[in-house]
């Protein structure tokens, strides 16, 4: 069947197509009106909304925690979800069915109880809130993405490599710097980058465990209050699109690169 | 030329209940092309791998070369192995795969390029240096597995069945390349094998594996003509199986009632005990003669009917049924004229030195 003369299924696309990406186009598109509300008539090109944006220094604040957040925690995720799909793809072990369900129990309860028994557990044990119990948070939250990304990378990893390795005179560590390592490294890489854009778009656990210490979902939903900073909020939301675009594109490139073309999958796997 | 190079000492290897290998010992001698046959699942692979040094025995000791290895790393051993599916580093080229194992050898530049052009030419791969796994055929792959290990000069060098994963015209010609390249190297070739024909083609010796256990380790030949027992007789290559009793012995020779057939005095190799019940006779379809005419100079004949005929180009198998005789024998013969046999009688004829005496064990 020819696809492009399929006139449903064509029109079935472009609707697809709209109602997902017309709501999120809106934002970019306002961020350049030359106006303070968010209604048409569109009356005017500016990159003023874009340079209050930029003036903001709070928002400096809030750009660097949630960049530092989003490194530690899908570090520290990417590094638990490592050593998790090792176990998964190189062992069959009793309890394994129910061990994966367990890691990815926080990717399927509702985020606001996650973040809830988080708030509760944080402050029972008496400690400050700030960015660590969001790094803490997001690191649960993010091992699961994480785990599923790595295992369908690393199902695929030959153990023979290893053994190759090791019958060629390399120890445990040098097996895994010359073999083990450069063959998983873009998967570990597309793991990382997708934690990161997970973590630094997550708003509802940084939004209780935050404090005084806002991160840049946290930061635009106190600036939502004003209605007058609207228009900076809405520059700011489409450099954030752009950037997860790109993020999510290169983590999906790399998460492919050098498997075997009939392997490659459309999809990212979450 | 040292005859026992490798020694495998009462070695077991235990996987949970299972015994992969079981109460195993056995030398290979210094330059020898030994394999290791069996069905799947018989421990022929375990026992690749204890002298690899991937798996330890849970029993016994092994040596190579004098030296115990038995609990030594695999990195350390100078072993090295021909994987089944090659396990070339898909993110190295040819000339970084075959480079992999001379880190620590500490060679110049000028060193290294001689020892990776030496053999390259070994297994003819000239030419393909710098490319990647993914862009090479099955052959070529196996070449260069074959030249990332020989390139460390070990004392034994171990094949993971590397001939399985090849169209029979390549496994043909790399089993005559293996066999000259081997005797080229002069390495201690172990082989793993579910294959007879191949192993019996290249090898020195044999050693026939069932459940873990060592059938029997000959000579090609004499794995072929003298089997010590019906697993390894019905292993390599075809048989037909008359059940008999031993009766008295004579000298070396032994009287024995076969099926319905009659009485007669055979070899008895194994010295089986007089009044056996339980054995059996092994008959090689080619030992038995196959004519339209009564024949004259054999010790057993008979008169039988042929109910199958399979033509295969070079040899011809029939089906014959003879009275007495549970099972149809399988004659297998050069010449193919079952036109000439009336209404498909026949008559066969066998020498006696060519039954051999089983037990049923």
């Amino acid at each position: 069947m020819n696809f492009t003369k399929n006139k449903m299924l064509y029109g079935y696309v472009i609707l697809y197509f709209t109602f997902l990406y017309v709501p999120v186009m809106f934002l970019p598109l306002f961020s350049f009106n030359d106006g303070m509300h968010m209604a048409f008539p569109i009356k005017g090109f500016t990159l003023d909304h874009y340079e209050e944006m930029w003036s903001a220094s709070k928002l400096h604040a809030a750009l660097w925690n949630s960049i530092y957040v989003g490194i530690t925690a899908s570090l520290s995720a990417t590094f638990l979800a490592f050593l998790a799909a090792k176990a998964f793809t190189k062992y069959k072990f009793r309890g394994q069915i129910f061990t994966y369900g367990a890691i990815l129990t926080p990717f399927l309860i509702p985020e606001i109880i996650l973040a809830v028994s988080l708030l509760v557990i944080w402050i029972n044990i008496g400690l400050p809130l700030g960015l660590t119990p969001i790094i803490i948070g997001h690191t649960l939250f993010c091992v699961p993405f994480c785990m599923i990304i790595l295992i369908s990378r690393m199902e695929g990893f030959d153990k023979n490599l290893e053994e190759a390795a090791r019958d060629l005179g390399e120890g445990v560590l040098g097996t895994f710097y010359r073999v083990t390592l450069p063959i998983l490294l873009p998967g570990l890489i597309a793991s990382f980058l997708l934690g990161f854009v997970l973590s630094f778009d997550e708003f509802l656990i940084a939004m209780f465990l935050a404090g005084s210490d806002q991160t840049l979902p946290v930061y635009m939903w106190g600036q939502l209050r004003f209605a007058r900073r609207l228009p900076h909020v809405l520059a700011l939301g489409a450099v954030i699109i752009v950037g997860t675009t790109l993020i999510v594109m290169l983590a999906y490139w790399l998460r492919n690169l050098g498997q075997p073309q009939e392997k490659k999958n459309l999809t990212i796997d979450i | 030329m040292n005859k026992n190079f490798i020694e495998i000492k009462n070695v077991s290897k235990y996987f949970g209940n299972v015994k992969a290998v079981d109460d195993v010992s056995f030398s290979i001698n210094q330059g020898e092309f030994f394999s290791l046959l069996g069905p799947s699942g018989c421990g022929k692979t375990t026992l690749l791998r204890l002298l690899a040094g991937f798996e330890h025995p849970s029993k016994g000791q092994v040596f190579i070369d004098g030296s115990e290895v038995t609990s030594v790393a695999p990195n350390l051993r100078p072993t090295n192995m021909v994987f089944q599916n090659y396990a070339i580093f898909p993110h190295l080229n040819v000339r970084k795969n075959i480079e992999f194992g001379m880190r620590k050898e500490n060679l110049t530049k000028e060193e290294m390029e001689d020892r990776v052009g030496e053999v390259l030419n070994l297994v003819k791969l000239q030419g393909y240096e710098e490319r990647y796994s993914n862009q090479l055929s099955g052959g070529q792959r196996q070449r260069v597995a074959l030249a990332r290990a020989l390139i460390k000069r070990p004392k034994v060098l171990l094949l993971d069945e590397p001939l399985g994963a090849l169209d029979k015209k390549l496994r043909d010609e790399m089993q005559i390349e293996l066999r000259n390249l081997q005797k080229q190297v002069g390495i201690t070739f172990v082989f793993v094998t579910h294959d007879q024909g191949e192993s019996i083609s290249m090898s020195d010796r044999v050693a026939v594996m069932n459940e873990g256990k060592i059938k029997q380790i000959s000579e090609p030949h004499d794995l072929y003509y003298n089997p010590q027992n019906i697993f390894v007789s019905d292993f390599i290559g075809t048989t037909n199986f008359l059940s008999a009793q031993t009766l008295s012995k004579d000298g070396d020779l032994i009287y024995v009632s076969i099926e319905n057939i009659g009485q007669f005095k055979l070899n008895n190799k194994l010295s089986i005990g007089e009044n056996t019940n339980d054995v059996t006779c092994s008959i090689r379809p080619e030992s038995i003669e196959l004519s339209s005419e009564p024949i004259q100079n054999k010790e057993l004949k008979m008169h039988g009917k042929i109910v199958n005929t399979s033509y295969y180009g070079e040899l011809t198998t029939f089906h014959v049924v003879i009275e007495g005789i549970k099972n149809p024998l399988i004659v297998s013969s050069q010449r193919y004229d079952h036109k000439s046999f009336l209404s498909n009688n026949c008559y066969i004829g066998i020498n006696l030195e060519d039954i051999n005496l089983l037990t049923n064990e």
